[in-house]
């Protein structure tokens, strides 16, 4: 993350709508007019996303207060989103400031010598994500957010390439430029 | 490298279900929610409950179908800041119960009109004041409404009650005493006049 604040990932308009909640058509039998779906809906079609994206950047255990502040910023602005607009993109353009803003405060905070804040807590989760997440963390931005892209919001190639704002292929080569130094790293 | 790929396409430790519920929490807390819904079992099967700051928006009558069409109208009318948030409803909830096990002959939850206008919430306004046991008919729900003409307008009215059992449509019959119909289907409107004792059973 270091150096990444200053840099905030810019959703540039992806080509095609990404998780189109199921029920627009039926939303539209209600009304001519394209309306937001439920917020509950909203909230169940991304959440899963969303908190991958945050584990990944951020770690599990700031991820979730993380993932509770993005949310909640989210509801804030809902009623004034534009009905057409790109849902996930949305969502994970929140989550990345939410996370940013949270790395710049805890860099801010001062820290007592004898906490080593950044040894993993070992919790009983699954460590063999967070090890490759967090040695993904030391990768030149471009490629790390094409491998957050890909791997941790999922997003197919074309949609990573139109949030990078690049080409499908430039993106494919971040993308497996990013896991060759990573396995680099962690040989 | 498909190691790599592997580890970093690993599902993310937690769960976001659980999460997602804390969050329905503190947004209630923090005055953000415009509607809070939740589905409760009753006898006439599942109720989809929803209620606004202000009081009982909708009481839908729920297949797992509709939930969807409920809240998406819910959503394009009133305020798309809908979560599933069941504490504000409790009171609906307690009153319900009271009034399936014949404890409870009058609603005072407070409710909330916003679904309906002019000519159908005079109509539905009127059937809420028919007391428990009693019937009356379309005839008289549209002159109450200031149309005494417009039977088939009150039908379609009631037809349209966002708030059934609650705002008591079902003890609208035809002049002639017989049922009529009913939004969720005769067998729930024939139940709810015999729990009323309002039918012979």
């Amino acid at each position: 993350m270091n150096g990444r604040a200053d840099a905030p990932l810019i959703w540039r308009r992806p080509t095609r709508i990404l998780g189109c909640p199921a029920h627009i058509s039926a939303m539209r039998s209600v009304s001519q007019t394209v309306s937001l779906p439920p917020f509950q809906a909203f909230l169940d079609a991304q959440r899963e996303t969303v908190f991958r994206y945050l584990v990944a950047m951020i770690g599990p255990n700031d991820a979730e207060d993380v993932f509770q502040e993005t949310f909640i910023s989210a509801l804030r602005a809902y009623p004034r989103l534009r009905p057409d607009s790109n849902l996930r993109a949305w969502a994970l353009t929140i989550a990345n400031r939410k996370a940013i803003d949270f790395v710049r405060s805890r860099n801010r905070r001062p820290l007592p010598v004898e906490e080593v804040p950044e040894v993993p807590v070992h919790d009983g989760r699954p460590s063999e994500s967070g090890d490759v997440w967090a040695a993904a963390r030391d990768l030149p931005a471009s490629q790390r957010e094409a491998l957050l892209y890909r791997f941790a919001a999922d997003l197919p190639y074309s949609d990573v390439a139109a949030a990078l704002g690049t080409s499908e292929e430039a993106a494919r080569q971040r993308v497996s430029e990013g896991i060759r130094q990573l396995r680099k790293a962690m040989a | 490298m498909r190691d790599i790929e592997k580890a970093l396409a690993l599902q993310p430790p937690g769960d976001s279900s659980a999460l997602a519920e804390r969050f329905a929490a503190r947004a209630a807390e923090e005055g953000l929610i415009d509607i809070a819904y939740t589905v409760e079992d009753s006898p006439v099967g599942p109720l989809l409950l929803a209620g606004t700051k202000r009081g009982l928006v909708e009481l839908g009558y729920e297949g797992e179908a509709e939930l969807d069409s409920y809240l998406s109208r819910l959503a394009a009318k009133v305020s798309p800041r809908v979560l599933e948030a069941p504490a504000r409803l409790d009171p609906v909830r307690r009153e319900l119960d009271e009034y399936f096990s014949g404890k409870r002959t009058e609603f005072d939850v407070p409710l909330d009109w916003s679904l309906t206008r002019g000519f159908t919430q005079r109509v539905l306004r009127a059937t809420a004041k028919i007391p428990y046991g009693h019937v009356s008919t379309y005839r008289e729900m549209a002159s109450k409404a200031g149309n005494e003409r417009a039977v088939r307008a009150a039908g379609n009215a009631l037809g349209a009650n966002p708030i059934p059992i609650v705002v008591p449509c079902h003890r609208i019959l035809r002049t002639g005493g017989s049922l009529g119909g009913y939004g969720g289907g005769l067998p729930r409107k024939e139940f709810l006049l015999r729990l009323e004792g309002a039918l012979e059973s």
